[in-house]
């Protein structure tokens, strides 16, 4: 299991791996958005949760079908499904890799680039908390996605279509959570749904990833 | 370990390929497998190896005891010959010196720390074969191993396989090529054909009749 997640690292931050890919794409929304939402720093402040968190979604997204898709090219999901390792472990595994590379990175970089949103600054934390909450079921349940899209050449059309509708209450709830926070209201409640989203996707969508991957490798 | 397959039938596509495929294969001994393109070799082989099911039929091995070596190596062109093997060894938990171990037995040891994408077709597949030695498993399932190699690699694999049988493994070989090994016997596949290829029972084809009335 360790072995399986240091490869996926090591493969990730190598040449063509696409560590920076999902960076340097919330970076560019992050830039972009205020050059063309116009220099009102109050519009900015208004809508800076929402704009970091659909950044973070639509970057997460980008890479989802590198999960599997790889693997599936050169024969190594083959070997791994006969290896003595549970293929629900090895999409556990696989989906923890994602997070580190994208949400833990996005997560990090967010208040950096919530400066460029003129974020309030009560809203700091909560943006990270959020993140840091939501970022785990966006890995998940996108590793669910890519394994139904195994078998496809250039599934990723097909990868977003599943998965942007699966997204969405992560989504709500998350940019919710930094909103509230950054307006200084109450947030337990959509924290409470966000983290039951992300816990309830941790534990069951394993399971029927691993079950998508054997019916795709037939 | 010994593999026992009997009256088993695969299907791929929808299509039942082979049915009635019974054999055993003891330890020590070598089977091949032979048969046109197409005839359904690898689904055989994959079927065997757990990944996928069976219309019917038995197999008596455990996916436990099963090291399949498919037409892809499973390489990752971005890490060392090295790197690639001991991802292997420390799944199969066979450890560090294993890795090693198989490096020499494929002789490339002196490519080691190259990457797998600067190695040519054949070391690739000297290097996707040296995986059989980590896995630490009896039963290699085997699929056109010898492809792109040269005479003396084919050599060198032959006395793989022959040292494996001789350690009380057992090797089913999908090949065209003659490996040179006197355990060896043969089994054509061409006996298990069915006369008329046929939909799967029971699978998505009965939803739609029309389209299986189509068929041949």
């Amino acid at each position: 299991m360790i072995a399986l997640l240091l490869r996926d690292l090591t493969l990730a931050f190598r040449a063509g791996g696409g560590f920076g890919l999902g960076l340097a794409f919330f970076l560019l929304v992050a830039v972009l958005v205020p050059l063309g939402v116009g220099p009102e720093s109050g519009i900015l402040a208004i809508i800076a949760p929402g704009i970091l968190w659909v950044g973070a979604l639509l970057a997460s997204l980008l890479s989802l079908d590198r999960i599997f898709a790889l693997d599936h090219e050169d024969g190594s999901l083959d070997l791994l499904a006969t290896a003595p390792l549970p293929l629900e472990g090895v999409v556990a595994i696989k989906a923890l890799a994602h997070w580190l590379v994208t949400g833990l990175a996005l997560t990090l970089v967010a208040p950096l680039l919530a400066v460029l949103l003129n974020l309030p600054a009560a809203g700091y934390p909560w943006l990270l908390l959020s993140l840091a909450v939501g970022t785990p079921a966006l890995s998940v349940i996108g590793a669910f996605g890519a394994t139904l899209t195994i078998g496809l050449r250039r599934g990723g059309l097909l990868l977003s279509l599943l998965v942007l509708p699966l997204y969405v209450p992560t989504l709500v709830f998350g940019a919710e959570v930094a909103r509230r926070g950054a307006a200084g209201m109450a947030l337990a409640t959509p924290l409470a749904l966000l983290a039951a989203i992300t816990a309830g996707s941790l534990a069951l969508l394993p399971f029927a990833a691993a079950a998508a991957i054997r019916v795709n490798l037939r | 370990m010994e593999l026992r397959v009997g009256n088993l039938a695969v299907s791929r596509g929808g299509l039942v390929v082979l049915e009635g495929v019974g054999f055993t294969l003891h330890p020590g001994r070598a089977l091949v497998l032979r048969g046109a393109n197409g005839i359904g070799k690898t689904t055989l082989l994959r079927t065997i190896a757990g990944l996928q099911p069976a219309v019917c039929g038995e197999i008596s091995a455990a996916p436990e005891c099963l090291a399949y070596a498919s037409h892809a190596d499973g390489l990752k062109a971005a890490l060392s010959a090295r790197a690639n093997l001991s991802f292997w060894a420390s799944v199969f938990g066979t450890g560090r010196d294993a890795a090693g171990a198989a490096l020499e037995r494929m002789e490339l040891t002196g490519l080691q720390d190259r990457l797998a994408a600067q190695l040519s077709a054949g070391q690739k597949r000297r290097l996707g074969l040296a995986r059989l030695l980590v896995t630490g498993r009896p039963v290699w399932l085997l699929d056109e191993p010898t492809v792109s190699l040269d005479q003396a690699a084919v050599a060198l694999f032959a006395g793989v396989v022959r040292a494996h049988l001789a350690a009380g493994g057992s090797a089913l070989i999908a090949t065209h090529i003659d490996l040179g090994l006197d355990e060896a016997e043969t089994l054509d596949l061409g006996a298990f054909r069915p006369r008329q290829l046929r939909p799967v029972a029971g699978g998505f084809g009965e939803a739609f009749d029309d389209a299986t009335g189509a068929l041949p």
